[in-house]
C-alpha cells in the first residue's frame, strides 16, 4: 500500500500557509544525514532533482519526529488550531 | 490592549492527562478552560493500545461503566520473530473475564470526546480549534497562555499538551529532546466484522485480543509490533526508536515496515478480508524517569506524554494510565495551593510527591534501566532470530537420525549466546 494510498484514508483540513519550515540552502549545504527523509511515517519530505529538500506539509500527521532528528534547520510547529490531520479512530 | 480574560486553571490540551485534570477541578468548583488545538478533543491522538484499569480506579471510581472502551482483554500474545519462524507465547486466564475487567484496548478519536462530556458535565469549558501558542510570563512566574492571539490569565497552566511539548520547552522545564527518548509509531485501523474478530482469535463475546511482537520485523531496529482487537476493528502497528532509525544503514521508511509486517504470515491470515480506515502515526516517550522534565514551576504543572509519563517494559506497555492518574493528581495539587492561594514552585512541588507516592512514579522507578536495556540491539536481532531457529532444529526430523535434544540445545545455545550475552541475562536480573 502506496503511502499517498494510506494517507488518503485520513481526513485532513488543509491550511493555506505551511505549518514547516526549512533553510533551504543551510538544509542543502549543512546536512549530509537527510534523517527527514526516513524518520517520517508520512513522506512528508522528499528528495528533489538537485538534492533539495521538497515538502508536502498537506499529510503531515503532527507526529514530530522530524523536529526530534533534524539538528539543522527544521522550524516546526503545530498546524494552527482547527487544521491539519483530523483522526476518526485514533 | 484589551483586558485579558482570567480563570484559574488553563489546561493545554485535551487529551487523557488534561481531562482527567479538568474533571476533578471542575468537579471540585474551580473555573477550567481546556484549549485543544483540534477540531475536537481527541482528532489529534493516537493509543496502540490498550488502557489498564485497576490502577485507576480509586481516581475515577464511578467512570467506567459508561466509557465507550472497546474489547476487555482476555487474551495477551508475545511473538519472538526470526526470519521465517517465529515463537509465539500465548495467555489466557479466567483472571481475565473476571469484572471488573482488567484491561480494554481503546480508540482515543472515541474515547477523548466522551471524557471531554463528562468533563464538560462537571463544568468544565472546553475550546476546540485553537493553538496555544505562548505561554504568558510575569516576574519569573507564568501568568496565563496566548491562543489564537488571545491572552487568557490564570492561577496555573496546566501543560498537556502530549509527547511533544512545545509548553514545557517554552516553560524551560525539559532536557532538550534527544532521538533516543522517543520512538515513533505508525498504525492502521483495519474494519472487520466483530463475529470475525472473535472467530479468528478464539474470542468470546466482547473479548479481545492484545499481541506484541518483536525481532526480525523491525529489522534490528530498537521497537516492535501491536496489535489490539476492538470491537469492529483491529489496530495494528508498528514502533520504531528514532534514533534508531536515524542510524538504520541504508535508510528505512517507518510506513514500508508497516507494510512488511502486514505481510508476515504471523499476521497476514489475522487481518485477511479487513479494509484499512485509518493510517496515523505518534511519537512515544521512551526515555523513562531520566529524560523526564521537571514536572512542576512557577505557575506550571507538566502531566502525562508531556511529563514523559510512559512505560515500556516489553512485555507491558502503559502510558493512558499513567496520563489519567497524573491529571488527578494535579488537580489535588492544584486544589491545595488555591486554599493557600500560592502557586509558586514550593507549593507546586506538592505534585511531584504525590506522583512519587503514586503508581506512576513508583513504576517508573522500578523500571528506571530499562531505557537503556531495551537500546541493546541483540534484543531485536540476535536474541528473537536464535529463539525461534533454536525451536525449530528441536522439531525438526530429517533424513538423518534424531540428535539428543541436549545435543541440540547446547550447540544452539553456543550459536546464540557469547560473553554479551551473560552481560545481557545480568542485567535482565537488575531490571
Amino acid at each position: 500500500m502506496s503511502i499517498d494510498a494510506k494517507l488518503a484514508l485520513d481526513a485532513f483540513k488543509i491550511d493555506e500557509e505551511s505549518h514547516i519550515q526549512i533553510d533551504e540552502m543551510r538544509c542543502k549545504e549543512r546536512c549530509q544525514t537527510r534523517y527527514c527523509l526516513y524518520v517520517c511515517p508520512a513522506q512528508v519530505y522528499t528528495l528533489g532533482q538537485e538534492g533539495e529538500i521538497l515538502i508536502r506539509y498537506e499529510g503531515c500527521l503532527e507526529c514530530g519526529a522530524c523536529t526530534i532528528a533534524c539538528d539543522t534547520t527544521l522550524a516546526w510547529n503545530y498546524p494552527r488550531g482547527g487544521f491539519g490531520v483530523q483522526y476518526r479512530f485514533g | 490592549m484589551a483586558e485579558a480574560e482570567k480563570v484559574e486553571v488553563v489546561i493545554v490540551g485535551a487529551g487523557l492527562a488534561g481531562l482527567a485534570c479538568a474533571y476533578h477541578l471542575a468537579a471540585a468548583g474551580l473555573e477550567v478552560l481546556v484549549i485543544e488545538r483540534g477540531d475536537f478533543p481527541g482528532s489529534k491522538n493516537v493509543t496502540g493500545g490498550r488502557l489498564y484499569l485497576h490502577p485507576l480506579r480509586r481516581f475515577f471510581p464511578h467512570l467506567w461503566e459508561e466509557a465507550p472502551l472497546e474489547r476487555h482483554v482476555t487474551k495477551e500474545r508475545l511473538t519472538a520473530m526470526g526470519e521465517g519462524s517465529s515463537v509465539t507465547v500465548e495467555l489466557s486466564s479466567e483472571r481475565f473475564k473476571e469484572k471488573p475487567y482488567h484491561s480494554h484496548t481503546i480508540l482515543r478519536a472515541k474515547f477523548d470526546p466522551w471524557l471531554a462530556e463528562r468533563a464538560a458535565e462537571k463544568g468544565a469549558i472546553i475550546v476546540p480549534k485553537s493553538r496555544v501558542d505562548d505561554l504568558l510570563w510575569q516576574e519569573g512566574r507564568v501568568i496565563g497562555i496566548v491562543a489564537s492571539e488571545a491572552e487568557i490569565h490564570a492561577d496555573v497552566v496546566v501543560a498537556a499538551d502530549g509527547a511533544l511539548s512545545f509548553m514545557v520547552e517554552k516553560a524551560g522545564l525539559g532536557k532538550g529532546r534527544k532521538p533516543r527518548d522517543y520512538a515513533v509509531g505508525v498504525k492502521e485501523v483495519i474494519e472487520l466484522t466483530s463475529g470475525v474478530i472473535e472467530e479468528r482469535f478464539g474470542l468470546g463475546d466482547g473479548e479481545g485480543a492484545a499481541q506484541l511482537f518483536f525481532g526480525s520485523l523491525t529489522e534490528g531496529m530498537f521497537g516492535g509490533g501491536f496489535l489490539y482487537t476492538n470491537i469492529d476493528t483491529i489496530s495494528l502497528g508498528v514502533v520504531v526508536g528514532i534514533n534508531a532509525l536515524m542510524e538504520k544503514e541504508p535508510g528505512f521508511e517507518l510506513h514500508r515496515l508497516l507494510d512488511s509486517f502486514k505481510e508476515r504470515p504471523e499476521v497476514k491470515p489475522l487481518i485477511e478480508g479487513g479494509h484499512p480506515v485509518e493510517y496515523s502515526a505518534h511519537i512515544v516517550p521512551e526515555g523513562g524517569l531520566e529524560s523526564m522534565p521537571q514536572v512542576y514551576g512557577h505557575g506550571i504543572l507538566v502531566v502525562g506524554d508531556a511529563a514523559g509519563l510512559a512505560l515500556n517494559t516489553g512485555l507491558i506497555v502503559r502510558g493512558m494510565d499513567f496520563a489519567l492518574a497524573s491529571g488527578a493528581l494535579a488537580a489535588q495539587t492544584i486544589m491545595e495551593a488555591k486554599k493557600r492561594n500560592d502557586f509558586s514552585p514550593a507549593s507546586l512541588s506538592r505534585y511531584e510527591e504525590l506522583l512519587k507516592e503514586s503508581f506512576v512514579l513508583k513504576g517508573l522507578e522500578t523500571f528506571r534501566e530499562m531505557p537503556r536495556f531495551l537500546q541493546n540491539p541483540r534484543l531485536f536481532n540476535l536474541y528473537p532470530q536464535a529463539l525461534s531457529e533454536s525451536l525449530e532444529r528441536l522439531m525438526w526430523i530429517g533424513e538423518e537420525p534424531k540428535e539428543k535434544i541436549s545435543t541440540t540445545l547446547w550447540r544452539e545455545a553456543r550459536r546464540a549466546f557469547r560473553l554479551s550475552a551473560v552481560r545481557d541475562l545480568l542485567r535482565v536480573w537488575r531490571i
